[in-house]
Formats: C-alpha cells, structure tokens, sequence
C-alpha cells in the first residue's frame, strides 16, 4: 500500500501540473499548450544525440555541453573553496580579516560577475568558468568553516595527549570531521554551479542549454523555451541526487549552514 | 628527587570579578613505579590538577618536573586517559590504537604498529572488537579501548582522570580490576597518578591515597596502602589495615565540609 501511495502521489502532482499549464496556455495565446510543446520538441528528445547545427542538437548534446563547463568551473571553486574553508575555520585572525569581504562578495549574483569575467578574460568560456567558480564557493566556504568550528574539543585533546603532528592531526582529525559539513556545501554549491551556467550562457550566447533557450527566444520558437526550462529542471534535480547518493554511500550525516 | 615533583601549582580562571582560583598551593611527589590515587569531591581542582601535571595545562605559578626536567606540554613517555573516552568515532578500535602507537613509535612499521595494538586490545578483552567503531561498542568497551592506547604507547607515566566516573557500577568494578592486572603487570613499573572520587576504588589501585580538598594546600597528607598489588575488593573488605587507610582519607575529607544539620559527632 505504502509502495502505492510512493509511485501514485507524485504522478498525480505531475498531471495537476500538466492541466494548470494547459490551463495557462489556453488563456495566454504565446504559451504553448504541453501538446504543442511535446510536438515541436519531440526531435530533440527523440533525437538526443543528433547534430543539426552549431545550436540546434540534440537535447542530450546540449545538456552535456552544459554539464562538461558546469564541471570545470565547480571543480575549480572547490579547488579554492576547500582550503579557503579550511583556513578561515581554523584562524580566528584570518575569518576577522576576510569576513566583511566575504559577506559583501556573497549575495552578488552571476549576471554582475559575468562582465567583470568578460573583461578579465576577454572569452566568454573563461568568464563562465570565473563566474561559475566565484558564484558557487560560497556554500562549501561557510559550511567547510563551520565544520572546522564544530569539532569538539574532545578530537583537539586526542591530538594534544598521543602528541600528533599537525599533518597527522589534519589528515586524520580536523578533514574526516569536517567532511559532513563539506559535503552539505558542496550539494549547494553544485546547486548554484548549474544556476550560473544556464545564466552564462544565455548572456554570451555559447551553445548549451541555456545558449539554446536564449536562441529560441529570439526566434520566437516559444515550446523549445519550455523544453529548456524542463531539461535544466530535469538536470539540476539529477545533479542533487546524484550529490545525496555520494553523501549517502559515504555515509555522512547531514548538517547544514545556510 | 622523586620521579615527578609538582611543586606549588596554582590555578585560576576567569579575570577581574569572575576570577576563580581553583588550585592554591598544590604540591605532590610520586616516586618512581608508584600508583598514587587523589580522592577528592567535585569542584576541588582536582582535574585541572591532572592536566597541569601532564602537561595540557600550564599552571599560573609552580611549577612540575618529571625525571629531573620541568614539563612543558604533554610528554612524550607519557600517556593520558579521561573520563570521555574521546575516540575518533570514523576509526575502528584498532585504528585508534594504532593511531597512538604510530605517533609515539613512528620508526616502527606500519604492521608492527598494528600488532602492537592488537595485542594490547587483546589483553583487555577486546581481541574479537578489533575492527568495530565506538558507536558499536558499549561505554565499558570503549573506556577499555582508551585503556589499551594509553598501555599500547609504552608510557612510563599514566594519567587517569576518573577513568570510570561515566561507567555503571557493576561495569566500574570490572575495568578497575582490569587496571589493576595492566599496572602490575607492565614490563616495566608504569608511575600511575589517578583521580577519583571513589576512596574503594583508590584503596583498590594505589599504593597511596591522596585527599584533596578545597582552598590553599588542597593535597592532604598522603596515607600509605601496605597491601600487596594487584588486590581485589574481596581482600580488602575484610582487610584491618584497609579498614584504618579508608577512615583517615574519608576523615581527611569530611574535615572540609560544614554539617547543615548540627549533630553531636559520636
């Protein structure tokens, strides 16, 4: 009954969906009705991997294109948001020097961030990955410093009595401590990755899903907008769980900082 | 000189209006391969105490000295054991062991480490835990596995404080037997310096009793225990000299506490 109600639930929420959209469509002429929409998208779905031209792929290439900057520019603000953690959780100092920064560069949204990329890095793949990188830190930053912050005193004594040295004490205490908390940014964080790049995108018009939508914008082709809006929805849900299925198998808890 | 001189330690916490002294004047020696006992109520100092001499603490005036050298943080032939177990609870039992075993004995290789803290897990009992986590073990198992590290490192000195104060009684007595066998039975003497507030439980282990109250001087004067090591409680209840050893260190103790009730003292 339970397995029922699991399965059942959820598709009911889907059709309810479904009739408020084909409600919306009917009252609003531009909108097109799921019909519609189904219809003048089919290729890209049914046709996932095909090339057509430089913009008009297949769903499944687009999202990759995606997928493959969301990575490099994610993998590259964990590469600075880690450390960065790292430190400021354990030096008082440091977190009293860089917090004002950091509480002014964090509600800074990535469509400000992507002109100041463009000018430093004069292409707009670099740009994305600059303001990918810098848009998704902020989560592991604060959450891998309050993970260092929440160790208790009890592991910092274990260290002192069997008189660890500092790298023992950090590879062995201070990381496998803090590693629920890191994990909960990094969720948020790829989050906010994949947010950036459908943004990057439409603003420097490179072929992706998000490049894709602003097109299709342009021309007018409004059912391949709503197929855009459903694939990033699709993908950014797939990324989450994928993250809470890594967190699960290594069996971490959750404990989240904003 | 003795092994270890504490000499003149004084403690306080706080500043200005909330300052509270909690050690005035503490001095203690303990001689080599000896088991001292402080037996003490809650809030005499005598955990701050233990960490001075071993070394987490420094004190504000005094100073202690081991084998001649004053100390200066914890020392390395020496091991410490709290109340709270304190393991690292992503490592199994024999992990933590080996934890310690590599940090005093880095030379060694790595499967000479674990064997050395196997075969300490082995001799208090926990030869089939080896590979659980704390979260798998009982209070009474991971007290042991905090035994076994500070044994596994080959200490010459062992600090407990209140070792057992989180166990039920019934799982207490077991460990104190426990330690009673390890500290008799170590290769070479093991100079112990335990705090507890259990006087049965310092009759058992030590070869003196220290009392310890509040205010300046807190260390009364140490009373020998003339029994042989290791005891157990059965012995000792039926034991005169006992008997004599546990009524001057509860003496010693209840002189510092004001009756509420007046009463005529028999």
């Amino acid at each position: 009954m339970k397995r029922a109600a699991n399965f059942l639930l959820p598709f009911v929420g889907v059709v309810l969906a479904l009739i408020v959209w084909a409600a919306a469509s009917s009252l609003v002429p531009d909108l097109p009705s799921p019909l519609k929409t189904w219809d003048e998208s089919k290729i890209y779905i049914l046709k996932p991997l095909e090339k057509r031209g430089e913009m008009d792929q297949g769903i499944a290439l687009l999202a990759y294109y995606s997928l493959m900057r969301v990575a490099r520019g994610y993998l590259l603000g964990m590469a600075i948001a880690v450390p960065l953690g790292f430190m400021l959780g354990m030096s008082k100092t440091l977190t009293r020097t860089f917090d004002p920064i950091m509480q002014v560069l964090r509600p800074i949204s990535p469509l400000a961030w992507l002109p100041l990329g463009l000018i430093l890095f004069r292409k707009s793949e670099p740009a994305a990955l600059f303001a990918i990188a810098v848009c998704s830190m902020w989560p592991t930053v604060i959450n891998t410093m309050a993970g260092v912050r929440a160790i208790p005193q009890d592991y910092w004594n274990v260290a002192k009595v069997l008189r660890l040295s500092r790298i023992t004490t950090f590879t062995k205490i201070v990381v496998p401590a803090t590693l629920p908390y890191m994990f909960t940014g990094f969720r948020l964080s790829l989050g906010i990755a994949w947010l950036v790049i459908v943004a990057s995108e439409m603003l420097t018009g490179t072929p992706g899903v998000g490049g894709f939508l602003w097109q299709e914008y342009n021309s007018l082709i409004y059912a391949h907008i709503l197929l855009a809006i459903l694939t990033i929805g699709v993908v950014g849900f797939v990324l989450d769980r994928l993250m809470g299925l890594l967190e699960r198998r290594l069996a971490l808890g959750h404990q989240a900082v904003g | 000189m003795a092994f270890v001189e504490i000499h003149g330690v004084c403690k306080s916490f706080g500043s200005g209006r909330d300052k509270r002294d909690v050690l005035s004047d503490a001095t203690l020696s303990i001689e080599r391969g000896e088991f001292v006992s402080i037996v003490g109520m809650m809030g005499c100092g005598k955990s701050t105490f233990l960490k001075i001499a071993g070394g987490l603490i420094a004190p504000d005036r005094g100073r202690v000295d081991i084998d001649g050298m004053q100390v200066r943080g914890v020392q390395p032939n020496a091991a410490i054991v709290f109340q709270n177990y304190s393991l690292l609870p992503w490592f199994s039992a024999l992990e933590n062991v080996r934890l310690a075993v590599g940090a005093a004995f880095p030379e060694w290789s790595r499967d000479r480490q674990r064997e050395q803290a196997s075969r300490h897990l082995e001799a208090v009992g926990l030869g089939k835990a080896l590979s659980r986590r704390p979260s798998q073990l009982s209070g009474g198992m991971r007290q042991r596995v905090a035994i076994a590290r500070a044994f596994a490192t080959e200490p010459e000195i062992l600090f407990l404080d209140e070792p057992f104060g989180a166990l039920d009684a019934l799982t207490r007595e077991s460990l104190q037997q426990e330690l009673a066998r390890l500290s008799s039975a170590a290769e070479r003497p093991v100079t112990t310096l335990m705090i507890t507030n259990s006087v049965e439980e310092a009759l058992l282990l030590s070869d003196r009793v220290v009392p310890m109250t509040r205010g300046a001087h807190p260390l009364g004067h140490p009373v020998r225990v003339d029994l042989r090591r290791p005891r157990t409680a059965a012995e000792l209840m039926h034991d005169d000299h006992a008997a004599h050893v546990r009524a001057h260190v509860v003496a010693s103790l209840t002189r510092d506490l004001k009756p509420t009730v007046k009463r005529q003292v028999a």
